[in-house]
């Protein structure tokens, strides 16, 4: 009963053969779209004089501030992928800086890594049990696991740091780094080239420098979980057959899988990942483990996540924004103020773009907000934090609320499962 | 026949005894696991448990306890709302903090006779919660956005605005670092009760509100057709559709309600207190309890009131915790268990109670049979 309900409050109406859904952007279009996206960067850094926002700095702290949110928003993806929503990440991702921070002062940073993944898999192991086993609402355990992450974690700190050189009750000792890699006679020339200050060449070598030089380890890591989940859950049976308990576990039983295994298995790798996340954070962004380093970032991975479409791709697209806007928040005021101008540019092309497409509501809304934005460019000099803070959660209910049609969750997400159910 | 020994009057005694059979379970199962948490890091157990139990007897506590409970009731209430109609007001959180933060401005920047001037600061939080939550509901009644991500969000996108704007409006707080608005005049404040005996702190006044409140909640949902409406929504959507009842119109209607009843929930501490001002400290977080409390209570009144004692007197004795040097956190863990594990409590039980039901239907439709075929020959 509560099945049917929820199900029709999932999906409101039923899709009737799908109108014209968007085709996934091939290879070209997205080098294109990425190719034209650095080169309005490169015009807006040129009017406003805003280097920073191509600058090597920026980009390599952008992509260090992704990887905790792209790998959050992995984690949410494993697991509604097989039909398991996870409102849990946070918690998890808690968990993982502790034991991060932990195993890290003990044994080494590396172990770090691994003990982050293996409490936050345990995090995992726990909604896996509360919802798959005995049915808990999933969000209800996803609350009551960001509840114990958090007094869990501020416990053992006191156990474990207190007393230790450099720690405390709030935080661990600090801790060795992770070695960095750099495609090896690139960086002094890119350098150098970067500070020429040529129109579009200094902001594309500034973008590379800060993609090629010093990349710890760990990032490289990240982006092989990117990519590994793909190939996982789209090139293999194992990942077919996880899917498919997210579309509709009682097809997927009744064709011989064992959708409380597959459940099992999504909801542990999506602790795990997200467990490394939080390691991430305390080993590569922070120096140890601190208390209230997430920031809420498993729910910014979660947004990341949505924002991507349930997809891999779109996802490590969501996480480099949101990545980018925090980078360059950190590096200088001024950028993120020319931010405002980008945003604004951004949007009078889009609803060029709708015009062309003869969508003419579309259009007129999207120019009115370009040009609110262009006016808020003018008539301030300063973008306060605080407006910063809110852009990917601001960014993802817009993409929410005017993109639903698009986005497409897993059908069965979310909903309970019972083996046998379907008789 | 059966049923007959188990009901006295129109109380079901077997239904009563499961559904506090489950909440007892959960509780009896956390205390366990805090003790195998303290066991494990060498704390002595019982002495521990008797130190808080001493502690907690002094009026004081008992005090703070209520004090808290009222918070955590309002909090419990908000979300409660959302629950019955099926909808998951996780942003409780941002509503409540959003509403104190615009009551406490508006509050702050005049003054008026006492009734008057309370009454416009709960209205304001009111208000404010209200057309916070109206976003969520908004949303997911014209585009079909989940209102679990939608308040999540605006959940973050609060904590920044009212950073944002208590930068912009904020004066120092007397004695400390610490900003917040300016203070409420004397005309705010919300009397306190000399309830608790021989200690020297008052119960918020507004624990009469919370009363009135549960009361409200209670013959709302339970005696009306309107709040038949909600149920039925939150049962069955298409039954609801069948019998005439508008979905978009309930969803709206009840995310607004338990919105208004979020803005409640920052007011005992913003009229109650001392300093009578939003600042920095401003207690957060109290939405996610808040949720946990409505679970434990499951959704009753009376249940909830309960619950949100039994919180709110764990976090008030958790102090002594500290002072013998074990990390009050402790009570973090107990409560996420808590939760935990009523919900598989009630999951269970819920299983169980349907096998019951099955196995009861099916003995007597046997004995039917029975009697009906010893009937036929003769």
């Amino acid at each position: 009963m509560t099945a049917t309900a929820q199900a029709v409050a999932g999906a409101p109406g039923a899709p009737p053969a799908p109108k014209r859904r968007l085709a996934r952007p091939g290879w070209p279009t997205v080098l294109l779209a990425f190719a034209g996206f650095i080169v309005v960067l490169s015009v807006i850094a040129a009017i406003t004089g805003a280097d920073q926002l191509t600058s090597s700095g920026t980009v390599g702290a952008a992509v260090a501030l992704a990887v905790p949110i792209g790998m959050a928003g992995l984690g949410g993806l494993w697991s509604e992928r097989a039909g398991v929503v996870n409102i849990g990440l946070e918690g998890m991702l808690i968990l993982g800086t502790w034991g991060g921070g932990w195993a890290g002062y003990h044994w080494g940073p590396w172990v770090g890594v691994l003990v982050g993944a293996l409490m936050g898999a345990a995090g995992g192991l726990l909604h896996a049990i509360a919802t798959v086993t005995f049915g808990v609402d999933h969000i209800v355990s996803g609350v009551a696991i960001n509840i114990l992450g958090l007094g869990v974690t501020q416990y053992l700190s006191v156990i474990a740091f207190e007393g230790t050189p450099g720690g405390g009750e709030s935080q661990s000792p600090p801790i060795g780094d992770i070695s960095e890699v750099s495609i090896p006679g690139i960086g002094d020339p890119l350098d150098e080239l970067q500070d020429k200050g040529w129109f579009l060449v200094s902001d594309v070598a500034g973008i590379v420098r800060g993609l090629t030089v010093g990349i710890s380890l760990l990032t490289l890591v990240a982006i092989l979980l990117v990519v590994g989940t793909y190939y996982v859950l789209w090139r293999t049976a194992f990942g077919l057959r996880l899917r498919s308990c997210g579309e509709s576990p009682v097809a997927a039983e009744s064709l011989g899988v064992n959708v409380y295994l597959m459940k099992y298995a999504a909801v542990l790798v999506s602790g795990g990942l997200a467990g490394f996340g939080g390691a991430y954070l305390a080993l590569v962004l922070g120096n140890g483990y601190r208390e209230g380093q997430t920031g809420g970032r498993g729910f910014i991975g979660l947004a990341a996540m949505i924002f991507g479409n349930w997809r891999p791709g779109g996802l490590a697209a969501g996480a480099g924004l949101f990545g980018y806007t925090d980078a360059l928040q950190l590096r200088s005021s001024e950028a993120v103020h020319a931010l405002l101008l980008l945003v604004g540019v951004l949007l009078v092309v889009v609803s060029i773009w709708l015009a062309v497409r003869r969508r003419v509501v579309g259009a007129a809304v999207t120019f009115v907000a370009g040009v609110v934005f262009l006016v808020w460019y003018a008539a301030t000099d300063t973008l306060p934090e605080q407006i910063t803070n809110m852009t990917p959660y601001v960014t993802t209910l817009l993409v929410l609320a005017f993109a639903s049609q698009r986005l497409r969750m897993p059908a069965a997400d979310g909903l309970p499962y019972r083996r046998g159910q379907g008789g | 026949m059966s049923t007959a020994t188990a009901r006295f009057g129109r109380v079901d005694v077997r239904r009563l005894a499961v559904s506090i059979a489950a909440p007892a379970l959960a509780i009896l199962f956390s205390l366990i696991v805090t003790g195998l948490v303290l066991v494990s890091s060498g704390d002595p157990v019982w002495s521990t448990l008797e130190q808080v139990w001493e502690y907690a007897k002094t009026p004081r506590v008992i005090a703070l306890s209520v004090n808290q409970g009222v918070t955590y009731y309002l909090s419990a209430l908000a979300v409660a709302i959302g629950f019955r109609m099926n909808l998951f007001n996780i942003g409780v959180d941002g509503q409540y903090r959003l509403a104190a933060f615009s009551a406490a401005v508006v509050g702050g920047s005049f003054s008026l006779p006492k009734p008057l001037h309370i009454t416009i600061i709960v209205l304001v939080a009111m208000l404010v919660g209200a057309m916070w939550a109206g976003i969520a509901a908004a949303l997911k009644v014209t585009r079909g956005v989940s209102e679990v991500i939608s308040t999540i969000m605006l959940n973050a996108i609060a904590t920044s605005l009212i950073a944002f704007m208590l930068g912009k409006v904020a004066v120092d707080v007397a004695g400390s670092n610490n900003i917040g608005t300016d203070p409420i005049d004397e005309t705010g404040a919300f009397p306190g009760i000399p309830l608790i005996p021989d200690s020297e702190l008052d119960v918020y006044g507004f624990i009469l509100v919370a009363i009135a409140a549960g009361i409200a909640y209670s013959v709302v949902l339970g005696r009306t057709r309107f709040g038949y409406d909600l149920r039925a929504t939150g049962r069955s959507e298409p039954a609801a559709v069948a019998s005439g009842v508008s979905v978009k119109r309930m969803v709206l209607i009840s995310m607004l309600l338990s919105g208004a009843v979020a803005g409640l929930v920052g007011m005992p501490q913003l009229l109650g207190g001392d300093s009578r001002t939003y600042s920095l400290d401003f207690p957060a977080g109290l939405g996610f309890t808040g949720i946990a409390i409505a679970l434990l209570g499951r959704n009753n009144a009376v249940g909830m009131a309960f619950s949100a004692l039994l919180f709110s007197f764990l976090d008030a004795s958790s102090i002594i915790l500290d002072i013998n040097d074990i990390s009050k956190e402790i009570v973090l863990i107990m409560q996420g268990t808590i939760v935990l594990s009523v919900v598989i409590a009630y999951e269970l039980v819920r299983r169980y109670s349907i096998v019951a039901e099955q196995r009861r239907v099916s003995r007597e439709l046997a004995a039917q049979r029975d009697v009906d075929a010893e009937g036929v020959p003769a």
